[in-house]
C-alpha cells in the first residue's frame, strides 16, 4: 500500500454530462482519481456532487464523455459493450444502497447470479458444484449460513446488504464499489456491514471504493476523497481529515 | 443458464402472463376442434359421394347413350388398361316415382339408374349402403323373406331407430295383399248390404285399421292366401268390379294377373329419404316398405321421349347418408330398365347405356387416367369425369369454408399475441430494475432480450400445449360432451334428422395439429419481441434507478 505502487484504479480528467432537454448538466468536469491495490477510499460529497456517477463510470455501467479510466494499468473506457458487460462480470464486484438483490431468486441463487450469468447451460452444469460451494462460503462466513433459501423479502435489511456484498465478491474481483451500502440501514445493522467490509479489506486485502454523504461512515476508510461540484475538492489520508 | 431459471421463475411467478396465454390456448384448442370436425364431415361426405360414385365416370351426353357398352369398355380398357380394376354400365334417367300413402298419391321427382347387380358392387360401396345384410354381401333385387336391419348398421347406436322394418319384404307384402283383400271384401258387402236396405252395423269407435283387423281375423286367418286372392287380383284396379278386358291378351306378360301375395314387379332400391322421413326423436318414420309397390314414369330413349309409367316392387333402401342421393336416387336392374326404354336394338340385341362406372386401381392418377380417356373419346359425344369433378363445386366449398374458418381462428390467436404484447411491456417495466441489476453483473444485451423471448417462447408451449389437450380431449370426446351438453339442456344439439348421422365425425389430422401449434408458438413469440427488445436496450443505470 505504498505511494509508488502502481494504482489498481486510475481515472483522469473524466468528464460526464447529462441532457434533459434544452439543459446540460455537468456532473463530471475532470476528476482525477487513484486507487491503489488493497485501499478502502471513502469517496464523500454532497448530493449531487457526482460521487455516484463516478462510482457508475468507474463500474463501467455508462460511459464518460472525457476522460480516462485505467483498471490494472488498461485503457478500460473505450471497451465495447461486450467488453464492458465481461469486465463487470469478472473484475469488478458491486453494492447498492437498495440492495438490488432479485425478487425470484433465494439468497443462494441471488450470490450465484454472476456465475450463471458468466457460464452457458451446459459449463454451469460443470461448475455447479465448485460455485455452489464457494457462495455457500462466503454466505456462511456472513452469518447467513442457516438463510440460503429464503427469498430477499424473507431477510432483513442487513441480511440483504450481506447477502449483496457475497454476490458482489463470488466473482472474486479485483476491486468492490459501494454505493452508500449503509443508506437504508439503521446504525447498528450499518456498523456491522462496514465492519464486514474493513474486515474484508483488512483480511483479504480488497480494494474497496465507498461512496457515501456519511463522514461517520466515511471515517472508516483508509482515505477520503470529497467531490464537490464535479471535482475532487481535496484527498486528505483519513486521519488527517479528523484532525482537520 | 441464469437466462432458463430467470424464465422458469417468471413463469412460476406471473401468474398474469398465464391469463394472456389462456387465449392462446383457447384458439388452439378451438381450430383443433373445429379442424377435426370439419374434417370429419368433409371426409364423411367425400366417403359417401365416392361410395356411390365410382372412381371415373364416363358418360354420354345423349338421354339415349350410346351402343355396344361392350365396345366402349374395351375401348377404355385398351386406352387405361393397367389403372382399370373394374367396370360396370349403368342407364340413369331423370322419372317421377309414384306412391300411395294412406289413399293419397305422392310424387317424388327422381334419377332412375339402372345398374347391373352382378358387377356394381366391384366398382362403387353400392352394396355397403343397403338395409339387409343379405343385400350387403351381394345385392339382388328380389324381395326378402325378412331380416332387414331395424338398426342403422352405419351408426354405431345399437338402438332399433327403424321399427318398421322389422317385418319388411315378404311378410309385409302378404299383409298388405290380405289387408286389400279383406277391406274390398267388406266394402262389396257393405255395397250388398246397402242394396238390400238393411243397415250393417257398424261399429263407429273402431278405426278402419281395427275393423279390417277384426274381419281378418273372423275370416280367414289360416286359408291359404293364394287361392283367395285369385279370386280378387288385388293391386289391379281395372280388375276390380268390372268385365274381364278384352285386349287382355294382347298385352304384354307383366301385366297379365299375377298374385301379388307370392310374386313381384321388378324389383327398385330406392333412396331412403324418398320413402323416410326422421321425427325429432331420431326414429325412422316409413311411407313405403320393402314389399310395397310403387308407380314409375319414366322417359323412352326414341326421339322425341315420350313418358311411360310401370309398376316396381320396392326390394330394399338405399342409405349413404348425403341426403342429396338419398333423397334422389331409384336404383333398377339394368336390363329392366333397358327394355322398358326401348333401348335393346330389335335386330342384333345389343342394348344401349349411357354411362360406365370405371374403378381404377388404388393409387391411380384420378385426373390422368381421365386425361388419357378425354384424348380417346371425343368430348362433344362423351364426357369422362373423376367423381371429384361431379361434386366439384361442393367440395371447392367445404374446402373454402374450410380455410376461412381456419384465417378467423388464426386471427383469435392473433389477437392473443397482442395481449401477450402488453402484459410483455407490463412485465418489462416492472422487470426494469431486475434488469439494471442483471446489466451490473455483466449481462449482455442479448441475454437480457432473450430472457423474454425464452419466456415468450416457453409462455406459448404452454399455452398451445395445454390448447393441445384441450383440443385434442374435445375432438375426441365430441360425441359424450354432445351428449352430456343434450341432457344438460334438453335442447338437441346435434340434429340427426338434419344430418343423418349419428355421431358427430371427427378426425384429427396430425399435420394440421402441428401446423396450428408452430403457429401459436410463434405468435407467443412474435409478440414478445418487442418487450424483449426494449428491456434489452435498457440503459443499466437507468434500469438500477428506477422504482
Amino acid at each position: 500500500m505504498t505511494d509508488a505502487a502502481p494504482p489498481l484504479l486510475r481515472v483522469r480528467s473524466l468528464r460526464k454530462q447529462y441532457r434533459s432537454g434544452d439543459t446540460t448538466l455537468e456532473v463530471l468536469r475532470g476528476v482525477d482519481f487513484d486507487l491503489a491495490a488493497g485501499e478502502f477510499v471513502s469517496v464523500v460529497g454532497q448530493s449531487g456532487s457526482g460521487k455516484s456517477t463516478l462510482l457508475h463510470l468507474m463500474g463501467l455501467l455508462d460511459a464518460a464523455d472525457a476522460g480516462e479510466i485505467e483498471l490494472d494499468g488498461v485503457r478500460v473506457d473505450g471497451l465495447s459493450t461486450a467488453g464492458r458487460d465481461r469486465l463487470r462480470n469478472t473484475a469488478i464486484g458491486m453494492v447498492f444502497q437498495s440492495y438490488h438483490l432479485l425478487p425470484e431468486f433465494d439468497a443462494l441463487e441471488n450470490v450465484l447470479a454472476p456465475l450463471m450469468v458468466r457460464y452457458g447451460v451446459l459449463e454451469w452444469l460443470r461448475v455447479r458444484g465448485a460455485a455452489r460451494a464457494q457462495a455457500r462460503g462466503l454466505l456462511d462466513r456472513f452469518g447467513l449460513g442457516g438463510r440460503l433459501h429464503h427469498k430477499p423479502r424473507q431477510l432483513s435489511g442487513g441480511e440483504m446488504q450481506r447477502v449483496a456484498i457475497a454476490r458482489a465478491l463470488v466473482t472474486q474481483p479485483r476491486v468492490l464499489l459501494a454505493d452508500e451500502p449503509t443508506g437504508n440501514l439503521d446504525e447498528a445493522t450499518g456498523a456491522g456491514i462496514l465492519e464486514t467490509l474493513c474486515e474484508l479489506n483488512r483480511t483479504d486485502g480488497l480494494s474497496i471504493v465507498l461512496v457515501t454523504h456519511d463522514a461517520a461512515v466515511a471515517r472508516q476508510a483508509d482515505r477520503i476523497v470529497r467531490l464537490a461540484a464535479g471535482r475532487v475538492e481535496d484527498a486528505l489520508p483519513a486521519a488527517q481529515r479528523l484532525a482537520g | 443458464m441464469y437466462k432458463l431459471l430467470l424464465c422458469w421463475r417468471y413463469l412460476r411467478t406471473r401468474w398474469i402472463a398465464l391469463a394472456s396465454i389462456v387465449s392462446v390456448t383457447l384458439g388452439v384448442a378451438t381450430m383443433i376442434v373445429v379442424n377435426s370436425v370439419m374434417a370429419g364431415f368433409s371426409y364423411e361426405m367425400q366417403t359417401r359421394i365416392h361410395g356411390i360414385l365410382s372412381d371415373l365416370v364416363f358418360e354420354s351426353h345423349s338421354l339415349s347413350g350410346f351402343q355396344d357398352p361392350q365396345w366402349h369398355m374395351d375401348e377404355i380398357r385398351r386406352a387405361a388398361g393397367s389403372d382399370i380394376v373394374g367396370m360396370t354400365p349403368t342407364v340413369a334417367v331423370p322419372a317421377m316415382l309414384n306412391f300411395q300413402v294412406r289413399g293419397q298419391w305422392v310424387t317424388r321427382q327422381i334419377m332412375f339408374i339402372g345398374i347391373d347387380e352382378a358387377s356394381h358392387a366391384h366398382v362403387s360401396d353400392f352394396g355397403r349402403y343397403l338395409q339387409h345384410p343379405g343385400n350387403r354381401t351381394q345385392l339382388s333385387f328380389g324381395l326378402r323373406e325378412g331380416g332387414y336391419d331395424t338398426v342403422d348398421s352405419q351408426s354405431d347406436t345399437t338402438l332399433p331407430t327403424r321399427p318398421a322394418l322389422e317385418g319388411a319384404g315378404w311378410p309385409h307384402r302378404r299383409m298388405r295383399v290380405e289387408r286389400e283383400r279383406v277391406w274390398r271384401e267388406k266394402l262389396d258387402a257393405d255395397r250388398q248390404a246397402t242394396h238390400a236396405a238393411t243397415p250393417v252395423p257398424t261399429d263407429s269407435t273402431r278405426s278402419v285399421d281395427q275393423q279390417v283387423d277384426a274381419v281378418l281375423a273372423a275370416t280367414s286367418a289360416d286359408a291359404p292366401a293364394a287361392a283367395t286372392v285369385a279370386a280378387t287380383p288385388a293391386t289391379d284396379p281395372a280388375a276390380t268390379g268390372k268385365p274381364a278386358d278384352p285386349f287382355r291378351q294382347a298385352r304384354p306378360e307383366e301385366v297379365t294377373r299375377m298374385d301379388p301375395a307370392q310374386e313381384q314387379f321388378t324389383g327398385i332400391v330406392p333412396g331412403i329419404g324418398l320413402a323416410s322421413f326422421r321425427d325429432t326423436s331420431g326414429i325412422d318414420r316409413f311411407l313405403v316398405l320393402p314389399g310395397d309397390d310403387v308407380k314409375i314414369t319414366f322417359p323412352t330413349s326414341g326421339t322425341p321421349p315420350k313418358a311411360v309409367s310401370d309398376t316396381f316392387t320396392v326390394v330394399d333402401f338405399y342409405e349413404s347418408k348425403m341426403s342429396e342421393y338419398d333423397s334422389n336416387f331409384v336404383f333398377v336392374p339394368i336390363a329392366d330398365l333397358q327394355r322398358m326404354r326401348g333401348m335393346i336394338e330389335p335386330q342384333t340385341g345389343i342394348a344401349s347405356v349411357n354411362s360406365i362406372q370405371i374403378k381404377l386401381r388404388e393409387g391411380a392418377d384420378l385426373n390422368q387416367v381421365r386425361d388419357r380417356l378425354r384424348k380417346v373419346f371425343p368430348a362433344d359425344l362423351y364426357a369422362v369425369s373423376t367423381w371429384r369433378d361431379k361434386q366439384g363445386p361442393l367440395l371447392a366449398a367445404v374446402d373454402m369454408e374450410m380455410s376461412v374458418l381456419n384465417i378467423l381462428l388464426f386471427l383469435i390467436i392473433a389477437v392473443a399475441g397482442f395481449g401477450i404484447l402488453a402484459i410483455f411491456f407490463m412485465i418489462v417495466v416492472e422487470k426494469t430494475r431486475d434488469i439494471g441489476i442483471l446489466k451490473s453483473l455483466g449481462a449482455s444485451a442479448g441475454g437480457i432480450g432473450s430472457i423474454f423471448l425464452g419466456y415468450g417462447l416457453f409462455l406459448g408451449m404452454v399455452g398451445a400445449g395445454a390448447g393441445l389437450a384441450l383440443g385434442l380431449a374435445i375432438a375426441w370426446n365430441i360425441n359424450r360432451i354432445r351428449v352430456a351438453v343434450e341432457w344438460l339442456t334438453g335442447e338437441q344439439v346435434f340434429d340427426p334428422s338434419i344430418y343423418y348421422f349419428y355421431r358427430i365425425p371427427s378426425i384429427i389430422d396430425p399435420f394440421t395439429v402441428a401446423w396450428i401449434i408452430v403457429g401459436a408458438v410463434g405468435i407467443a413469440v412474435a409478440s414478445s419481441v418487442l418487450p424483449a427488445l426494449r428491456a434489452a436496450r435498457l440503459h443499466p443505470v437507468e434500469a438500477l434507478r428506477h422504482d
